[in-house]
């Protein structure tokens, strides 16, 4: 019995320190992980899509929290005015959720330009989403409000050729951000200005 | 127990030169080596947690109690584990990017939890130390150099670690030859290397 309860007490103590300790670690890291994620991940994208803003749209950012996730929005300034945020949103593709970075312009509601950040679409096909720049120019200078399909469901969107799901989940995402759009554009406006 | 702790070093680098000797961790080996940064940089990784297990566990030895000694020895590579993917994504993003899933599965490579049942758990601090630094440098030769074999003949280009930049080898003419790159290929490199070892040994 005394046996037992020291097994016990050591695996207990071991993982509780190795707990403690992970805690730290992330603690000290998480701020750095965060910029990092958004240089690599977000950044190109962002880059791509807010091409020729005047200020830098990684550091000019903040949060809103919707429900249960906060989402990140980066400002984008244009011949000198604050007029353009960008935010992802995410939509259903072939292999999991595919990341879509909206860019829209505040005064007209057009959307600026998408761009593809992370996906797991098969490699050459459903990729192209993001790496072909003509499927994503498609989404540039339209409202934001459009309901975007792919047209073989109908919609006016050019599917990238053999990767329709892909296509797809890309138009969910940005009828997503749509609807996000709408939702929180007050708070965008105030927090833009503050 | 008479070696002394530069044999335990030194024994890494060839005599038990992991995975060509001890063919272990052959997971990563033959995953990651598609490219000289990315072998490089596995490497590293295994050899941080190798070295920080390896030397708490023969701290721990006479803590641990015998019947749970595999669970222990479970949570503190896990943590070193875990530690390493934390400091790589906040210092080597790129890194982290292209290794993915084959970071947090240092927990589970064979040669981790080998050492540290078969050598550290037996030994004091400074062979164990000895130990681990010997078999994670000699890993991480043989990762470099099964990943030079692979992606020079592979996608005809070397990735220098740290810098990521991407020499062209044989210039643009160059066919790759695919297959090299492929999971088949790194057991055929491996085993043409292995054969290549075991010849110079005989001698």
């Amino acid at each position: 019995m005394r046996d037992l309860i020291k097994l016990f007490v050591v695996v207990a103590l071991f993982s509780a320190v190795a707990g403690g300790l992970l805690a730290k670690v992330r603690e000290a890291t998480a701020e750095k992980i965060e910029i990092q994620q958004l240089t690599f991940v977000k950044g190109p994208t962002i880059d791509q899509i807010l091409e020729g803003c005047s200020n830098n749209p990684l550091e000019d950012r903040f949060k809103i929290e919707d429900g249960e996730r906060s989402i990140d929005f980066f400002i984008g300034e244009f011949d000198g005015a604050r007029n353009t945020v960008a935010f992802e949103s995410f939509g259903k593709g072939f292999g999991g959720d595919i990341g879509v970075m909206v860019a829209v312009n505040l005064e007209t509601d057009e959307i600026v330009g998408i761009g593809v950040t992370t996906h797991s679409e098969t490699p050459g096909v459903g990729s192209k989403a993001k790496t072909d720049p003509g499927f994503a120019d498609q989404f540039a200078g339209q409202a934001i409000t459009e309901a975007f399909s792919v047209k073989a469901d109908g919609g006016s969107v050019d599917a990238v050729s053999g990767a329709t799901i892909t296509s797809r989940g890309v138009c969910t995402a940005v009828v997503d951000s749509a609807d996000i759009y709408s939702r929180l554009k007050d708070e965008i406006l105030k927090n833009i200005e503050g | 127990m008479a070696k002394s702790a530069v044999q335990e070093f030194t024994k890494g680098l060839w005599a038990e030169i992991p995975p060509f000797r001890l063919v272990l961790g052959l997971c990563p080996t033959l995953a990651v080596t598609k490219s000289l940064e990315n072998g490089v940089g596995m490497g590293v990784a295994t050899t941080f947690v190798l070295v920080c297990s390896n030397v708490l566990i023969s701290l721990l030895r006479n803590v641990i109690p015998k019947k749970v000694r595999i669970a222990c020895f479970i949570i503190v590579i896990a943590t070193f584990v875990t530690v390493v993917e934390l400091l790589m994504q906040a210092f080597a993003y790129p890194l982290f990017l292209k290794l993915g899933i084959f970071i947090p599965l240092i927990v589970v490579n064979c040669i981790v939890l080998g050492r540290a049942e078969a050598f550290a758990a037996k030994n004091t601090v400074i062979p164990s130390l000895a130990d681990g630094l010997g078999i994670g440098i000699g890993f991480t030769l043989s990762l470099a150099a099964l990943s030079v074999f692979r992606e020079v003949l592979g996608s005809g280009t070397l990735t220098l670690p740290l810098t990521g930049a991407s020499l062209s080898v044989f210039g643009p003419a160059f066919q790759p030859f695919s297959f090299m790159v492929e999971a088949p290929g790194a057991f055929v490199c491996l085993g043409l290397m292995l054969c290549v070892m075991n010849m110079l040994g005989k001698k």
